[in-house]
């Protein structure tokens, strides 16, 4: 009896491992090549994927001996990152047949995601794909799983609400930002004071189209550095307020012990602005904008609590949306599981069997029927003729598919013979069917 | 009741409830079916005019119940044409609701009377009271999109980001979408009253009588002119701008009762 290869995962993300040990074993873009390389020529190891992200690190592999398989790749992550097992070893987590296809399915939909339903994962995983078939370490099995994966992530994505809502302060200001303006697009865009948070805000409002940028700091040259990167305008600290009825959307964050906008900055703004609405977010602790401003007309101030509270009423959506995910996951590996079982060589033989014996039997009652002057003794040679020819058709076939596991130069060739022959034949029509 | 009156309440019934039922559950194709039967409504709200129209040999427009349903049909008309520029999807959950119960009631009304006084025929008259209609149509979607831009507006000034938040659209949206439904309703508002004062020149022999109805429609267009005065010399908009027009809206509606039940 042949091996049928089997899927198995080994890996650590976020959830098992520090990052101290993630950054540890991360492989680099150049990093990944070699790895593919090394670790296929392993004769344990029939096909390979490679993910590497700052959350995690994981072997997809089809392996007959899973292991043989999980041992040779710790052995080869201590050897090749020249660290001892144990400090991954702990962090590490293996799992095979539907539990693989499953985390496979979960990471590919942003479901095991440190934030959930982040849309940038499928990119990721699309990419470490491609790269691994462009080394030929893909086969079919793994091919078929990472199709799978990519149109199951696309269905939690489109069937469920789990990237509806922004998760990340610089996601809420943008999110409010259109509650407020409809279109970012063209919307002056002030920027008080530095800082990651409020950079990334600005770059996001940037990527909607927000424009011109303006810039100001304390230190005209940082301001200068940071207006070169918006491709924007350093203007002087203290010329903010004249800049008030220019821009619509104004982001603070400075170290300022005290407010750089106060009420009385606004007098006789809004009616230079023709009441056309502003939009004040405020990143630093502690606040650079009166929170009272938020009560004259046309304008809305956001702290940072403001923006927080936010998105954790978004988080906690996700996660009710992330549970209809699980259920179009679960779906998917029943599928997966029944395409995957019906790659055995014994039935697929006796399904090519069974199909082809089904036609033979049909025409032989055609034939017969319109024979009526046949005797039984020709009927009887008939039926034989047919069967034998069968039998001498099905011959090679049925022995080339039981050789294919045997031979050693085609380890993970079975796989595809079994599927050509499924294709070939259409025998999987029937399995729908049902 | 003809059939084809008939159809126009289950239409609108229908789709008033998909709309309510797209708000609940943001379902995309809920909507777009909802949409559709409130077009079917309309064609046969259409029709029943078109037939009352050529029965009688005037524009229905001379009675509460007559009025009620071609105020109706305006509404949705209205509705649907704006609807092609602005992708305002939560508004029909509020314009479906109103049109049914406008022909609701009207179906309620007495017809009618089948002598007409001679009074109330005419080019002018007809004149009149259809670009009045037209007007009370835009104005009353104008009233319903600042209800909701006033309720979009506190959500995000009270930070509260509940179920409003997530389906109402965005404040310039609402804002702009007032302001058109201004820019279409003020010159009908205008006309109105214009081929009013002719109307009542030509049958009362005066042009100006005083009585509360004139009274409080010279009242509404001020409120309306002044609203439109201000949106185009200092650009006021949002809140100060909605309320301004559901005052409007709702004086509209009083003159528009005192001149049929007054």
């Amino acid at each position: 009896m042949v091996e049928k290869s089997e899927i198995i995962v080994i890996g650590l993300n976020h959830k098992t491992a520090p990052v101290e040990v993630r950054e540890r074993l991360a492989f680099s873009r150049e990093d990944n090549l070699q790895v593919l390389e090394i670790v296929r020529q392993k004769p344990c190891v029939d096909e390979m994927v490679l993910f590497s992200t700052c959350n995690r690190v994981e072997f997809l592999l089809a392996t007959k001996n899973p292991s043989k398989a999980v041992e040779a790749v710790k052995d080869f992550l201590a050897d090749f990152k020249k660290t001892p097992r144990q400090t991954f070893e702990q962090a590490l987590y293996v799992y095979d047949g539907d539990e693989a296809v499953r985390h496979i399915f979960r990471v590919a939909s942003s479901l095991d995601s440190m934030v959930v339903g982040e849309p940038q994962i499928l990119g990721q995983i699309k990419e470490f794909y491609q790269e691994s078939s462009h080394c030929r370490a893909c086969g079919v099995i793994l091919n078929r799983l990472m199709h799978r994966s990519f149109s199951v992530a696309k269905r939690v994505r489109t069937e469920t609400g789990i990237g509806d809502h922004a998760v990340s302060i610089s996601y809420a200001a943008v999110e409010l930002g259109r509650k407020i303006f409809d279109k970012l697009e063209e919307k002056a865009v002030l920027l008080i004071g530095a800082g990651e948070m409020a950079e990334l805000a600005v770059e996001h409002l940037v990527t909607y189209r927000a424009r011109p940028i303006f810039v100001a700091n304390r230190t005209f040259e940082r301001g200068l550095e940071l207006a070169e990167r918006f491709k924007g305008t350093a203007i002087r600290f203290e010329e903010v307020r004249d800049y008030l009825t220019q821009v619509d959307i104004v982001i603070s964050s400075t170290g300022a012990p005290h407010y750089i906008l106060v009420h009385n900055d606004f007098k006789g703004v809004m009616r230079a602005r023709r009441n056309r609405p502003l939009f004040l977010i405020d990143i630093a602790v502690p606040r650079d904008i009166d929170p009272e401003i938020n009560r004259i007309a046309n304008v809305y101030v956001y702290d940072i609590d403001d923006l927080k509270s936010a998105i954790q009423e978004n988080i906690d959506d996700r996660q009710r949306e992330a549970r209809r995910g699980e259920r179009i996951v679960d779906g998917a590996v029943v599928q997966f599981r029944r395409w995957f079982q019906s790659l055995d060589v014994v039935p697929t033989i006796v399904a090519l069997r069974e199909k082809v014996e089904e036609i033979r039997q049909l025409e032989l009652k055609k034939t017969l029927a319109s024979l009526t002057s046949a005797s039984e003794k020709d009927r009887a040679a008939i039926d034989r003729l047919t069967a034998a020819l069968v039998n001498k058709i099905l011959h090679d076939p049925t022995v080339f598919l039981k050789a294919s596991g045997d031979k050693h130069k085609h380890k993970d060739k079975q796989s595809l013979y079994v599927n050509i022959t499924r294709e070939l034949f259409n025998l999987d029509e029937r399995n729908n069917r049902e | 009741m003809s059939v084809l009156f008939a159809l126009t309440i289950a239409c609108y019934v229908a789709s008033s409830l998909g709309y309510q039922g797209y708000v609940l559950f943001q379902k995309r194709p809920v909507y777009r079916v909802s949409r559709i039967v409130l077009w079917v409504g309309f064609l046969c709200h259409t029709g029943v005019i078109a037939l009352r129209y050529f029965e009688a040999g005037h524009v229905p427009v001379q009675c509460l119940h007559e009025t009620l349903f071609t105020f109706a049909w305006t509404v949705v008309g209205v509705f649907l044409i704006l609807q092609i520029r602005f992708n305002l999807m939560v508004l029909g959950a509020l314009v479906a609701p109103l049109a049914t119960l406008c022909v609701v009631i009207a179906s309620i009304l007495p017809g009618p009377p089948v002598e007409l006084d001679p009074l109330l025929k005419g080019l002018w008259r007809t004149f009149h009271v259809g670009t009045l209609i037209v007007g009370n149509a835009a104005f009353a979607i104008a009233f319903l999109v600042g209800i909701l831009y006033l309720i979009q507006e506190r959500a995000i000034k009270d930070k509260k980001r509940g179920f409003f938040f997530r389906r109402l659209p965005s404040l310039k949206l609402l804002d702009s979408m007032g302001y058109s439904c201004l820019i279409v309703g003020f010159p009908m508002l205008t006309f109105g009253i214009i081929t009013g004062i002719i109307y009542a020149q030509m049958v009362h022999g005066r042009f100006w009588n005083w009585d509360p109805k004139e009274v409080f429609a010279g009242i509404t267009w001020l409120v309306f002119a002044a609203l439109l005065h201000e949106r185009l010399t200092v650009g006021w908009q949002g809140r100060r701008a909605a309320i301004m027009t559901i005052v409007g809206f709702v004086i509209l509606l009083f003159t528009f009762f005192l001149r049929f039940l007054g």
